[in-house]
């Protein structure tokens, strides 16, 4: 599964990122994680708040880390 | 209370600012900034973004730095410690102070046509519309989000409380009153200004200022210049204005640290002369 974080690069938005990893590896699902942290780039996604997660092309989640229950919810 | 305010801030969103602010008269819109700054959550690190949408919205360059400056301002763990510490009476002159400096800060960014100082490339970015986010809806989240932020706000804070609680017994039990009184009293008319600028390399999470502050106040050192440098240290953090350095020209930066300075006094005198027979 493709899944885009997008956010700067601060604690919040690596905790997102570990959090996606560790949930997707405990259900057994395959993850490909790909961070975009520039800013003009995030904004053209049409993110204003970080972290935002995209999932097939849809924003899912943005501003704060994503509880453990809604990304096992994304993995499924 | 913490979780009572963060329940309260689940309903408002920087999407939610946004589409508000959008098409608003100027005057409205310094307003409804300023109180969406003070009760819309988020991160520094977002702070590129919104500055971008918000003016491809049409939000004028003034309504936006309203909106980013009277966030830091206002912040709410200092809010809801103050009113604890201090009084609720208290409490309210200070969260009119941060929305009334954040109006001002963004009429004046605004008065004097400020665009210049913002970087030409953020003009041209076209975005598309922020979605409303589908989770972001029910009670259930709401409950949610105001646990989440509650218990993280308690991790973070307590750690600063330690520290401020530390920094404040060595204060009490090292440095005389007198010190404090010839250095930082009220007979010395330039405490409020060098309050100010010594705060602004400090940066400290607001909770943990307050028990210094409450230390300075036995020390006999006056409401306004204690008030001067608590805002200086969490308000002006140099790391966080550096972020915006992106989409903002050194002149404006500069500018806004000055004007931070000089409101900062302004209102550290304001409070020594309307609390100087104590709060």
């Amino acid at each position: 599964m493709e899944i885009t974080v997008f956010g700067r690069g601060c604690a919040t938005c690596n905790n997102t990122i570990q959090r996606i990893e560790a949930e997707a590896k405990s259900l057994g699902v395959p993850v490909d994680v790909s961070k975009v942290s520039d800013d003009v780039e995030i904004i053209k996604a049409g993110v204003m708040t970080t972290p935002a997660v995209m999932i097939g092309g849809k924003i899912v989640h943005a501003g704060g880390i994503p509880s453990a229950e809604a990304v096992r919810g994304w993995l499924k | 209370m913490i979780y009572a305010v963060a329940f309260m801030r689940s309903f408002m969103s920087p999407e939610r600012a946004r589409a508000w602010l959008a098409g608003k008269s100027r005057f409205v819109g310094y307003a409804l900034a300023a109180f969406f700054g003070v009760i819309t959550p988020f991160c520094s690190c977002s702070s590129v973004p919104l500055f971008i949408a918000f003016l491809s919205a049409g939000i004028p360059l003034g309504v936006t730095m309203t909106f980013l400056i009277t966030s830091p301002l206002v912040n709410e763990v200092a809010v809801i410690l103050l009113g604890e510490w201090w009084g609720f009476g208290f409490m309210g002159v200070y969260v009119g102070r941060g929305v009334v400096l954040g109006m001002i800060g963004g009429g004046v960014v605004d008065t004097l046509k400020l665009e210049k100082w913002v970087e030409p490339f953020v003009w041209d970015i076209k975005m598309p519309v922020p979605e409303m986010l589908e989770e972001r809806q029910g009670w259930r989240w709401r409950e949610k989000f105001a646990r989440s932020e509650a218990l993280s706000i308690f991790k973070k804070v307590w750690v600063y409380v330690l520290i401020g609680v530390g920094v404040g017994a060595a204060l009490h039990g090292y440095v005389p009153k007198e010190w404090f009184i010839a250095h930082a009293g009220a007979d010395n008319p330039f405490a409020v200004p060098l309050a100010v600028i010594a705060g602004i390399p400090l940066y400290s999470n607001a909770t943990g200022i307050i028990p210094v502050a409450s230390v300075l106040m036995d020390k006999g050192v006056p409401v306004g210049t204690i008030l001067a440098f608590i805002m200086s240290i969490v308000a002006i953090s140099l790391p966080e204005i550096m972020i915006l350095k992106k989409v903002l020209k050194v002149q404006m930066i500069a500018f806004f640290i000055a004007f931070l300075v000089v409101a900062f006094t302004c209102v550290g005198y304001l409070f020594n002369f309307l609390f100087s027979g104590g709060i």
